[in-house]
């Protein structure tokens, strides 16, 4: 049994479904930015989106080439490992099913890298299925790049940190990579209905 | 580099509460069993209510490595949940629970070497107050430069810590007061700009390490600041926190 808090009452959302919220999550109406670095501002005429490792030709997308694919738009629940959840949250962007329609691959990993270095590693088919975007637009406004503009990854049922801001491409791979802060202790899932947060959860 | 300890709940017991300003407190804890942490790192915090209802949040380590008992300092969030219960309502003797180290990026050891610029605003000085005590307690004379902001002098954290700190063994102390400066301040007014970080920080071909925290827009207008000056953003370490005020 956990000591009680003496005098801890807390605060309880009597007006939301407790079934979204995750253990140990709190809802937030912000939408705050954890970052580790300075925020990387790249221009879009020199933005590219690529597929690349174990496939056979690599994939790339210019901006305006992406924005020509078949956009979605989906309304979703975000959890960031921090414990801030956000709920109904809408997102614009092109689905990982789109950009990796017909790819032939012995990978079961992806790692997503992006500017200013940062790296996260997921199951291939973590991101495919209708479960993983990238994603331009925040609520029918370009996204900011404090937030991860001009485009980050989307993969709202694993805690924010794999949703990649700043996001230039996936790598295929076989073996499982971890990425930036799954090296530094965090969990290599992420599952936050599981409460995978740090590597021994 | 991963900590291989588990990363599990341990009941904490307060040994003391310090008060810091008028709005924040430091826990010191006790934590049987703690595994030790790399100052720059946190713990998340949970608490339990009578009926069972938990809370978790995460906190800096503002103490250093080498002390006994690990301290957190709490600034009040208003209207927050947690943070006025452990400000206003803990005392010696109450436990909680606690986990960690967490984070291994925004740290700081003797031996990664310096020079280091650290860069705070309000209670973002927590984590870099745990990089000064440890660089003080292994008696570590590297070049170290600390700008911190803070509204009014009442509200600046460890001031009298770090006037015993420095000016001397290599450490700079320069305050910044952004609402109401103290009678006779001669120091720095306003928020941090490039001016005030081109007087206190090392040269960007010094190859300063740097490590900004505080809230949200503060992180992101510094760390801009400093990639603009040109300083390697791969050498910036930033930990925000706090919403993003838009």
């Amino acid at each position: 049994m956990p000591p009680i808090s003496r005098g801890f009452r807390g605060r309880r959302h009597a007006d939301v479904d407790p079934s979204r919220i995750p253990p140990g999550q709190y809802l937030t109406p912000d939408f705050p930015v954890l970052s580790a670095g300075p925020t990387p501002r790249t221009p879009l005429d020199r933005w590219t989106f690529s597929i690349d490792g174990e496939i056979d030709e690599v994939r790339r997308w210019t901006w305006d080439e992406l924005l020509a694919l078949p956009q979605e738009t989906v309304t979703v629940d975000i959890h960031c490992v921090t414990k801030w959840s956000k709920l109904d949250t809408e997102w614009t962007g092109v689905s990982l099913d789109t950009l990796l329609d017909g790819v032939e691959t012995e990978a079961e990993h992806v790692v997503a890298w992006c500017d200013g270095g940062y790296t996260t590693n997921l199951p291939l088919e973590d991101v495919m299925g209708g479960r993983a975007w990238i994603a331009h637009t925040y609520g029918g406004e370009p996204l900011e790049p404090a937030h991860g503009g001009p485009a980050r990854l989307l993969v709202p049922h694993l805690y924010f940190w794999k949703s990649a801001k700043w996001v230039r491409g996936i790598t295929l791979t076989v073996e499982d990579r971890p990425g930036f802060w799954e090296g530094y202790g965090y969990h290599n899932y992420g599952d936050p209905w599981r409460e995978q947060r740090y590597w021994s959860d | 580099m991963t900590s291989r300890a588990p990363i599990t709940w341990r009941v904490a017991t307060v040994r003391e509460v310090v008060v810091e300003t008028p709005t924040a407190r430091s826990l010191v804890l006790d934590v049987p069993g703690w595994p030790g942490h790399r100052a720059g790192q946190h713990v998340d915090v949970r608490l339990t209510a009578e009926d069972g209802y938990q809370a978790q949040r995460s906190y800096s380590i503002a103490s250093a490595p080498e002390t006994p008992g690990l301290a957190i300092t709490v600034q009040v969030v208003p209207d927050g949940e947690v943070s006025p219960y452990l400000v206003e309502e803990v005392r010696p003797g109450d436990q909680l629970e606690l986990r960690g180290p967490i984070g291994g990026f925004f740290t700081w050891r003797v031996e990664d070497g310096g020079p280091l610029l650290l860069v705070a605003g309000g209670s973002g000085l927590a984590p870099l107050m745990a990089m000064l005590r440890h660089r003080a307690a292994q008696g570590s004379t590297v070049d170290t430069r600390l700008l911190a902001s803070a509204r009014t002098a009442r509200d600046a954290l460890y001031r009298d810590e770090l006037e015993r700190l420095g000016p001397r063994d290599g450490l700079r102390v320069a305050w910044t007061f952004t609402r109401e400066t103290p009678p006779g301040w001669d120091g720095f007014t306003g928020r941090v700009d490039a001016e005030k970080l081109a007087a206190v920080a090392p040269p960007p071909d010094a190859g300063p390490r740097c490590f900004v925290c505080g809230p949200t827009p503060f992180v992101e207008t510094v760390a801009d600041l400093l990639v603009h000056a040109g300083h390697d953003p791969r050498a910036i370490h930033a930990e925000r926190f706090g919403p993003t005020g838009s």
